[in-house]
C-alpha cells in the first residue's frame, strides 16, 4: 500500500528530522517490507503558482490543438503561455510553472518562442510535476481553492515521501493510514493518536428512518451499518487536500461521493460502499446468491454467480458482489443526492471466495479478506457521514444496524513462554510494555498467568506464539542470539540418494553434462516420439504456463532432446547430456479427495487416502549423445557416438548398482526399431538404449544417428554388499577360438554357450573380432578365452580340452562351427 | 691353447670397442661372448681336459671371459648413454599441444550445491528427506495452515493438475516433505528437504516457474528462535564465507509463528535469502506432535538465488536452459 508520510504524521509524532533510510528501516524492523520510497518534489523547484485562466486563443494550422493562454498569476499583468492541453476553460484555476522553475527530469522552464508566439511559462499536468502518472490533461484546481499567485508546491503538498509498503496477509489492519501510522510510531518509539474513535458516531444514532439493512446469513458477517443521507450535492468538488491524499495513495480522485468512501477506507481501513438510495427497492440484505444466475458489476462485466457467492441485495435484486465490487444498477452517479452508505465486517473467507471465484481483486476485497477491525463498521460510516455533511452539504437521515461486532477473545498466557521460545531473557515488564504497544490489554492474575485481551483489529492473536511474535517484533529480531543445535547421530544419505550421486558422477566423469529440464511437454512431442501405452497417459496441468506445454512428462527424454536441439541451434556439435528426474504417469484411478481436518493428525485410514492419492513418480536417468563421443582434432579423426555407446552407458549405470542384467532386442519408441536394446533386471525392463528413430531426429532437428539411453533408476534393487571375486595368482593360459554362426543368433547367446562349455576355470572371455562378410547369412566371431586355476599352472592339453568343450557347447546351443 | 684364447680375447675386445650402436653390440655379443664364440667354445672344452691341465687353462679362460664381460658392460653403458642423449631427444614431442580426448563433463551447479548443503547438514546430524513433486493439496497447503480460501494460498501461484477432484498440485515448496516427515517420524526430527518446486511465474532474468529449494526442519524439546538464528548463521557462513552477516526481519508465513525473512550481507548489500520461523503449533497439531512437549523451527531458501548470488549469475536463463557451456564450467565440484 502506498501512503504519504505527511498523512502518517497526522497520527504519529514522527520527528521532522527523520530520514528516508530511517523510515525504511523502521518499517522493515516491525515486519513491513518497503517496496519503494518516492521522494516527491525533491527534483522540483519553483516558481510554481496558482493561476487563473483569463483568455484562450486557439491557434490554427497545427497538427494538434494549440492554445495561447492568458494567465493571471497574481503579478498584476497577464502572462501568456502556449499550451497543448484542452481540458480547461476560461475561469479555471491551473498550476503554472514560471521561467526559472525546474520540473522533474531537469526540465528548466524559460521564456521561449514557439508556434509564432512567446510562451512565458507552462501550464502543468500532474505527471509533469512528478506527482502522479496523470497526463491526459493539465491540473484544474477546485474553484476558489486558493488566491492566484499562491505557491502551488505548498498548496499541492508536493514535498512528501510516498512510501509503498508490502502488507502481509495477517495484517489487514495495516492497509490504512491508521494501521501504518501505528506500526511506524511503535517502531520509532513515538506516540500515536488513533484516528478511529467513536467520537462522531453518537451524533448519528440508530433510527428507523432511512434504508434498513439485515444480515440474512449470520455466517457471512458479524456487524453491518447502513447510514442514509439526503440532499447531497453531487457536483460539489473534492477538496484539494483529500484529492491529493487519494492520489498519493495511488488511487484516482473521481467525484466527491466516491472520493469520501475511498478516503475513509485509506484512512481507517474499512471499505465502504455508497448505494444510490433511489435505486434501492425496500431494504438491504446480506445473503448468498442462491438461485440467482447473473450479475453485472460496475465494470460492465456480466458475471455468472455461484450459489455460495455473497451478495448485498435489496428486496428484489442483488446490488453488489459483497465486499468485492458494486453493481451497475445502484451505482452512485453525478445526479445522486440520496445515499445509503454501507460498512460491514464481512467474514474474510467469504470475500476471499468472492474475489477468487470472479478473479476480481479490488481495494475493498484486499482489505476485507484480510480481516477488518469489527469496530470500524460503526466508526468509519460515521466518519464518512461527517464528511458528506461537511463537504457535500448532505443531511443525515438515519442509521440501521444488523448484528454486533465480534471482538477477539481474551487469551491466558504464561509470560515465561516468551523467553523459552525466543532463546533469550525478556522481563515480564518488557513483555507487558511491548504487548501494550500493539494494543493488547493485560491483566496479571499471577506471575505465570496473564489474561491478554487483543485489540479489536488483531483477530490473528490467538495462540501463545502469536504473542511471542509481537513481543519479538517490538524488541527487534536483531536481539535474538545465535545458538547451534545438533541433530541425531547416524545421519546419512539414503541408498537412493547415494545412487543418484554415483550415477551423476559416473556420467559427468565420462564427459556427460547434466541439465535440468522443465517437465512440461507438448502433445506434439508425445506424437513425434511415438509414445503409447503408459507413456501416453500424461497428467495435464489445469493452468499451464503455456497452452503449448500442458502435459507432465511421462519419460525423461522429451526435455533432453529439446535441450540437445537448443544446444545444436547455438552451434554445439558434439553433445553428451544427461538428466536425472521424476516422471509422472496417470495410470492409476485416483480417489476423489475429501477435505480433511487439520486440527489433529489424520487417522491411519485418512493418511492412506492422502498417500494413495499421490501417484508414484519413478526417477529416470536419461542421456543423449550426438556427434562425436571422442572428439576429432589434430591427433585423431574422432569417433561418432553410436548405439553401442548408449547401450554401454545404460549397462554401466545398472552395473554400478550391483544388479545383474540381461539384454534383448527391442522396438521401443522413440528408438530405431532395429537398433534398440531393452535391458532387464530380474525379468523386468529397467532400461532402453540405442539409436534414435531417424524420423525423431529429423523432426526435432537432431543430427542423424543420435543415440540415447534411459534407465529407471528407482526400479533397481538394493543388494547386500558385494561378495569379493577371488583374485588368482597362478599363470593364465589364453586360448583363441573363431566360430561361424548364423547372423540372427544374438552374440550374447554365443558367449553364454561358450561360458557354459568352458568350465569352472574360465576367467574371462572377450570377443575380439567380428567378421560379417562371409555371405550366406553367416558371421564369424573370434573369442579370446583366459583360463586360470587357483592352485597350479595349467597344461597345454588341459586348456585345449576346455576350448574344445566350449566350442562343442556353442555348436550344440547355437549351431556354431569352428572356423578353419 | 692359451694363445688361441689370447687371440680370441683380443678379437672380442676389438669387436666390442668397434660396436657402433646397441644393435651392433648385440651381434658382437653373439659372435664373441656367447656359447658359439671362440671363448665360449674354449670354456666348454674345459670339461674334456685332463684335470691337471684344467685348472691352469681354466684360470686363463676365466680371466679372458671376465675382461670381455667387463668391456661389454662398459661399452653397453656408453652406447646407452649415447642413445639417451641423442635418440630420445629426437623423439621429442610438443607437450603443449592441446588435449584432444573426451572432455570432462559436468554436474549441474544446482546438483553440486544440493550435495554441498546436504553434506553440511549431514554433519550436523540432519537427514536428507525427499518427496514427490506432484503432491497432495492437503500436504502442500492444508496441513501447513494454508486453508483453501486464505489469501496466503494466492501468494503462491500454484499449478493445479487435472482431474481437480484428485486435489493434486505441483508442489509450491518442499514443505510437504516436512509434513510427511513429521507424519511418519517421532521427534526429535532434524531434516533438510531439497528438491524441485513449482510456481506459475513467467521465466525471466530472476524468476522461473520450476525452481529448487532447500528447506530445513527441526523438532525437538526446547528448540528456540535463537537455535534457528544460529543454524542459519552456520548455513550462511558455509555458503558465503566466514564473515557473512545475516539478519532476520519479521514476516508472515502461515506455517510459522513467529515468522521471519532471512537476509545476508554480501558485496555491500542485503540480499533476501529465504523465509523461516518457529513451526506454527497448528502445523504440529496436524502432524500429531504435542506442541506442549516439542517446539521447532523451519527455514527455506531458493537454490537458484543462492547460486546466482554466490557465483555472480545474472540471468536465470543460464540455469534453466541447459546450455552445455554453463554447466561444463562448474565441472563436478564447487569451482
Amino acid at each position: 500500500m502506498k501512503i504519504p508520510l505527511s498523512w502518517l504524521k497526522e497520527f504519529a509524532e514522527i520527528p521532522a528530522s527523520v530520514s528516508v533510510a530511517e523510515i525504511d528501516e523502521a518499517f522493515v524492523r516491525v515486519g513491513f517490507e518497503v517496496e519503494s520510497i518516492e521522494v516527491q518534489g525533491s527534483d522540483l523547484t519553483g516558481p510554481l503558482v496558482v493561476a487563473l485562466v483569463k483568455e484562450i486563443e486557439q491557434l490554427e494550422g497545427h497538427k494538434k490543438p494549440i492554445r495561447y493562454v492568458g494567465l493571471d498569476c497574481g503579478e498584476g499583468s497577464i502572462r501568456y503561455v502556449i499550451c497543448g492541453a484542452t481540458n480547461f476553460a476560461v475561469g479555471d484555476l491551473v498550476v503554472a510553472a514560471l521561467p526559472g522553475a525546474v520540473l522533474p527530469g531537469d526540465f528548466a522552464i524559460s521564456a521561449r518562442e514557439t508556434y509564432g508566439k512567446t510562451s512565458n511559462g507552462m501550464i502543468c499536468s500532474a505527471r509533469e510535476l512528478g506527482i502522479s502518472d496523470e497526463h491526459s490533461g493539465i491540473i484544474v484546481l477546485p474553484e476558489n481553492c486558493a488566491p492566484v499567485g499562491t505557491d502551488a508546491i505548498a498548496l499541492l503538498e508536493i514535498n512528501d515521501l510516498i512510501i509503498d509498503v508490502a502488507v502481509n496477509p495477517d495484517r489487514g489492519y495495516a492497509l490504512s493510514a491508521r494501521g501504518l501510522a501505528r506500526e511506524l510510531a511503535a517502531s520509532l518509539n513515538v506516540s500515536f493518536k488513533d484516528p478511529a474513535t467513536l467520537g462522531s458516531s453518537g451524533t448519528f444514532p440508530a433510527t428507523n428512518s432511512g434504508v434498513q439493512i439485515s444480515i440474512d446469513d449470520p455466517s457471512a458477517a458479524s456487524v453491518a451499518y447502513l447510514r442514509t443521507i439526503e440532499g447531497f450535492k453531487p457536483t460539489a468538488p473534492t477538496p484539494l487536500w483529500m484529492r491529493r491524499r487519494i492520489e498519493k495513495c495511488g488511487m484516482r480522485s473521481i467525484s466527491l461521493g466516491v472520493d469520501i468512501t475511498n478516503y475513509v477506507m485509506l484512512e481507517l481501513g474499512q471499505p465502504l460502499h455508497a448505494f444510490d438510495k433511489e435505486k434501492i427497492s425496500g431494504s438491504l440484505h446480506i445473503r448468498r446468491a442462491g438461485t440467482e444466475k447473473k450479475f453485472t458489476t460496475l465494470d460492465g462485466q456480466e458475471r455468472t454467480l455461484d450459489a455460495d457467492d455473497l451478495m448485498v441485495a435489496d428486496d428484489k435484486n442483488s446490488l453488489a458482489l459483497a465486499g468485492t465490487m458494486g453493481g451497475m444498477t445502484s451505482e452512485v452517479t453525478e445526479s445522486t443526492t440520496s445515499i445509503a452508505l454501507e460498512g460491514v465486517r464481512f467474514n474474510p473467507t467469504d470475500i476471499a471466495k468472492n474475489s477468487r471465484r470472479h478473479k476480481l481483486s479490488s481495494e475493498a476485497s484486499r482489505r476485507l479478506e484480510r480481516s477488518v477491525d469489527p469496530l470500524l463498521a460503526e466508526i468509519s460510516t460515521a466518519r464518512a457521514v461527517e464528511l458528506f455533511i461537511e463537504l457535500g452539504g448532505a443531511k443525515y437521515i438515519g442509521t440501521s444496524i444488523s448484528g454486533a461486532p465480534v471482538l477477539p477473545a481474551p487469551v491466558n498466557f504464561d509470560p515465561s513462554f516468551v523467553s523459552s521460545y525466543l532463546g533469550f531473557d525478556v522481563s515480564p515488564a518488557s513483555i507487558k510494555a511491548k504487548l501494550e504497544i500493539v494494543g493488547c490489554e493485560i491483566k496479571e492474575n499471577s506471575a505465570t498467568d496473564w489474561t491478554i485481551t487483543p485489540p479489536s483489529w488483531r483477530s490473528d492473536l490467538i495462540l501463545a506464539p502469536d504473542f511471542v511474535e509481537e513481543v519479538a517484533r517490538m524488541i527487534g529480531f536483531d536481539a535474538i542470539p545465535s545458538t547451534l543445535p545438533i541433530g541425531k547421530g547416524g545421519a546419512s544419505l539414503t541408498p537412493f540418494q547415494s545412487r543418484k550421486r554415483t550415477t551423476a558422477l559416473l556420467l559427468a566423469n565420462n564427459g556427460f553434462i547434466e541439465v535440468y529440464n522443465y517437465p512440461f511437454v507438448s502433445p506434439e512431442m508425445v506424437e513425434i516420439l511415438g509414445f503409447t501405452g503408459d507413456r501416453a497417459k500424461s497428467f495435464r496441468l489445469a493452468n499451464p504456463m503455456s497452452e503449448e506445454f500442458p502435459l507432465l512428462r511421462t519419460h525423461i527424454l522429451p526435455g533432453l532432446l529439446t535441450t540437445a536441439a537448443r544446444n545444436i541451434g547455438r552451434g554445439a556439435k558434439d553433445l553428451a547430456l544427461f538428466e536425472i528426474g521424476s516422471i509422472f504417469r496417470d495410470t492409476v484411478e485416483l480417489p476423489t479427495q475429501e477435505a480433511l481436518p487439520t486440527h489433529q493428525k489424520p487417522t491411519p485410514e485418512q493418511l492412506k487416502q492422502i498417500y494413495d492419492g499421490v501417484p508414484s513418480q519413478p526417477v529416470q536417468v536419461g542421456g543423449v549423445l550426438t556427434g562425436n563421443i571422442d572428439p576429432a582434432g589434430w591427433a585423431t579423426k574422432g569417433r561418432a557416438a553410436d548405439w553401442n555407446d548408449a547401450i554401454g552407458y545404460a549397462i554401466r549405470i545398472i552395473e554400478e548398482t550391483g544388479n545383474k542384467w540381461s539384454i534383448a532386442t527391442s522396438d521401443f519408441a522413440p528408438w530405431h526399431p532395429g537398433r534398440c536394446a531393452e535391458i532387464q533386471v530380474n525379468g523386468k525392463a529397467v532400461a532402453h538404449a540405442g539409436e534414435l528413430h531417424p524420423r525423431v531426429c529429423s523432426a526435432l532437428g537432431l543430427p542423424a544417428r543420435s543415440v540415447a539411453f534411459v534407465v529407471i533408476l528407482s526400479a533397481l534393487d538394493y543388494l547386500p554388499p558385494l561378495a569379493s571375486p577371488a583374485v588368482l595368482t597362478m599363470p593364465a593360459a589364453v586360448q583363441d577360438l573363431a566360430l561361424v554362426v548364423n547372423e540372427n543368433v544374438p552374440a550374447i547367446q554365443v558367449e553364454a554357450a561358450l561360458r557354459s562349455g568352458a568350465g569352472q576355470l574360465l576367467e574371462s572371455i572377450t570377443l575380439f573380432d567380428r567378421y560379417d562378410k562371409l555371405g550366406d547369412g553367416q558371421v564369424s566371431l573370434a573369442y579370446s578365452m583366459v583360463f586360470r586355476a587357483p592352485d597350479r599352472t595349467l597344461t597345454a592339453d588341459e586348456v585345449t580340452g576346455y576350448r574344445e568343450a566350449a566350442a562343442a557347447a556353442a555348436a550344440a546351443q547355437c549351431g556354431a562351427t569352428v572356423r578353419s | 691353447m692359451s694363445s688361441a684364447v689370447e687371440s680370441a680375447l683380443a678379437a672380442a675386445l676389438a669387436a666390442i670397442a668397434g660396436a657402433k650402436d646397441l644393435d651392433d653390440l648385440k651381434s658382437v655379443k653373439i659372435s664373441h661372448v656367447g656359447d658359439k664364440s671362440d671363448l665360449g667354445k674354449a670354456s666348454q672344452s674345459l670339461g674334456k681336459m685332463p684335470p691337471e691341465e684344467r685348472a691352469e687353462f681354466g684360470k686363463v679362460v676365466g680371466a679372458a671371459k671376465g675382461k670381455v664381460s667387463a668391456a661389454f658392460e662398459n661399452r653397453q653403458k656408453e652406447l646407452e648413454a649415447d642413445r639417451d642423449a641423442r635418440v630420445l631427444v629426437e623423439e621429442r614431442v610438443d607437450v603443449t599441444l592441446p588435449y584432444q580426448r573426451r572432455a570432462q563433463g559436468g554436474l549441474h551447479p544446482l546438483t553440486i550445491l544440493t550435495n554441498e548443503i546436504s553434506d553440511l547438514f549431514l554433519g550436523l546430524g540432519y537427514r536428507v528427506a525427499e518427496g514427490p513433486e506432484l503432491e497432495s493439496e492437503w500436504l502442500n497447503f492444508d496441513a501447513l495452515n494454508i486453508p483453501a480460501d486464505h489469501p496466503a494460498r494466492t501468494m503462491q501461484d500454484t499449478f493445479f493438475v487435472e482431474p481437480l477432484a484428485a486435489r493434486l498440485v505441483m508442489r509450491t515448496h518442499t514443505s510437504p516433505v516436512q509434513i510427511r516427515t513429521m507424519l511418519e517420524n517421532e521427534p526429535p526430527i532434524y531434516v533438510i528437504c531439497p528438491g524441485r518446486t513449482y510456481r506459475a511465474d513467467e521465466l525471466d532474468a530472476t524468476h522461473t516457474p520450476v525452481f529448487s529449494q532447500v528447506e530445513g526442519l527441526v523438532i525437538d524439546r526446547g528448540i528456540t528462535m535463537a537455535d534457528l538464528k544460529g543454524t542459519l548463521d552456520y548455513f550462511a557462513r558455509s555458503m558465503f564465507g566466514p564473515d557473512v552477516k545475516t539478519r532476520l526481519r519479521p514476516s508472515f508465513f502461515p506455517f510459522t509463528e513467529p515468522s521471519a525473512e532471512v537476509d545476508f550481507f554480501f558485496n555491500g548489500r542485503w540480499v533476501e535469502w529465504g523465509g523461516c520461523g518457529m513451526v506454527n503449533p497448528k502445523v504440529l497439531a496436524a502432524c500429531g506432535i504435542d506442541a506442549n512437549e516439542f517446539s521447532g523451527f523451519a527455514f527455506g531458501m531458493g537454490l537458484e538465488r543462492t547460486l546466482m548470488v554466490r557465483h555472480g549469475i545474472t540471468d536465470m536463463h543460464d540455469i534453466v536452459e541447459g546450455d552445455i557451456r554453463f554447466s561444463q564450467a562448474f565441472g563436478t565440484g564447487a569451482r
